[in-house]
């Protein structure tokens, strides 16, 4: 099974990114291999539409796992369609987020924020 | 003559001084460009007799022929459509009805459907058209409704467009083909800083253009050095005063003041001559 995490580097001890469709990387664990690879999110530069993009990029790797801080209305909407659960994970690092989730200490993300929450979160300087 | 008024940087005073403008002039056009908050009307206060809509193309997705291939969605620049699981996801919010999609499936399933996204309001104000497009809430894209209010300009009559601020695709679809942009602006280096952008845009399209200095005062030297350094006519002042705002807030025209109406009529007059330089082979007026 493929594990997605938002991540904010390219390392596995790299910061878990709060938000998805503009975080800068994912990380994919395949939790069978044991083995992790990261790709750039296409959402992350894109002008709108951020977290369709992000969505249908994780769908698109066979994800079926999805850990990161928030998803926004639309993001939420394609994962749910392509049967990607969302478990929500903030200030840990990637490699921690796999060991919570594994252990069952991650929770659900039930529902949506809003649009472009997490830019809010960003400007006040969270 | 088509004149455009922009000002890049917002909340600088294009609607106060197209609105002036369109009634000091007369016979004339204004026609509110601004569709995602125009606001010129509270100043002309017509009533508006004619209300046309506005759709814009959306994409539809026919189930028996989609084969669920992506190309729609990889096509797709703005992210309006996602494939999972062999099935189309449409967000019709962000799609900007450009049409790709159609032509990117390979398999017919994408068809032409319509969305609608505001309407165009026509009335009078004594001699003075007024025209204003209203962008519904939650639409992404207001340039359909200038486009078709622009396709409805008479090119023979004066006509004062107030654009949106800023310098986006609105503005610039509000100010292709005008004969005149009046740069509307204010003495702060923020004023300065979106004129600057607003100057480089309309030399890209080839428009000719002249300054107003909006809220003015000691700092004007600020533009005025910008102005003369760039080869910029200047056209006039609108002083900083509490009193206009007082009128302004109360959602009167500054015209019907005399004390005001000189500095519209010194705005009027510049125009008047910097245009017809400008424009010396075109005898439309």
């Amino acid at each position: 099974m493929k594990i997605c995490i938002t991540s904010s580097g390219r390392e596995i001890s790299s910061a878990v990114d709060g938000r998805f469709g503009r975080c800068r990387y994912f990380c994919i664990f395949d939790t069978e291999a044991r083995e992790s690879r990261v790709i750039e999110n296409r959402g992350a530069i894109s002008q709108g539409g951020a977290g369709i993009a992000a969505a249908q990029q994780v769908a698109d790797e066979d994800v079926e796992i999805l850990i990161t801080g928030n998803l926004g209305p639309n993001a939420m909407n394609v994962l749910n369609s392509a049967g990607i659960k969302a478990y929500r994970a903030e200030r840990t690092d990637v490699a921690k987020a796999v060991e919570m989730y594994e252990a069952g200490q991650l929770q659900p993300i039930g529902a949506p924020v809003s649009a472009h929450y997490g830019m809010q979160q960003r400007r006040g300087g969270k | 003559m088509l004149i455009s008024v922009l000002s890049g940087k917002g909340g600088t005073g294009k609607t106060t001084i197209a609105v002036n403008l369109a009634v000091l002039l007369g016979n004339s056009s204004y026609v509110d460009c601004d569709v995602e908050e125009p606001n010129g009307h509270i100043f002309l206060k017509p009533h508006f007799s004619q209300r046309k809509r506005v759709d814009t193309m959306i994409p539809a997705i026919s189930e028996d022929k989609c084969t669920g291939c992506g190309k729609c969605a990889d096509f797709c620049y703005f992210n309006a459509l996602a494939v999972v699981k062999k099935k189309v996801i449409l967000f019709p919010e962000i799609c900007h009805g450009c049409g790709g999609c159609i032509l990117a499936c390979p398999h017919h399933a994408v068809t032409e459907s319509k969305k609608y996204i505001g309407r165009i309001e026509t009335g009078r104000r004594g001699n003075v058209q007024c025209v204003r497009g209203v962008l519904e809430i939650g639409q992404p894209v207001g340039v359909p409704i200038i486009r078709e209010m622009k396709n409805g300009i008479n090119g023979s009559s004066l006509t004062i467009l107030d654009c949106p601020p800023g310098s986006s695709c609105a503005v610039v679809n509000s100010i292709q083909g005008t004969d005149y942009a009046l740069l509307v602006t204010e003495p702060t280096n923020f004023g300065l800083h979106d004129l600057k952008i607003a100057v480089q845009l309309i030399s890209k399209l080839g428009i000719p253009g002249g300054v107003v200095i909006n809220r003015s005062g000691e700092d004007d030297v600020l533009i005025e050095e910008y102005c003369s350094m760039e080869g910029i006519p200047l056209l006039g002042k609108i002083p900083f005063e509490r009193e206009i705002a007082e009128i302004y807030s109360r959602g009167d025209l500054l015209v019907d003041y005399p004390k005001y109406r000189k500095y519209f009529k010194e705005i009027a007059q510049k125009l008047g001559g910097v245009i017809n330089d400008e424009t010396a082979c075109d005898n439309q007026r």
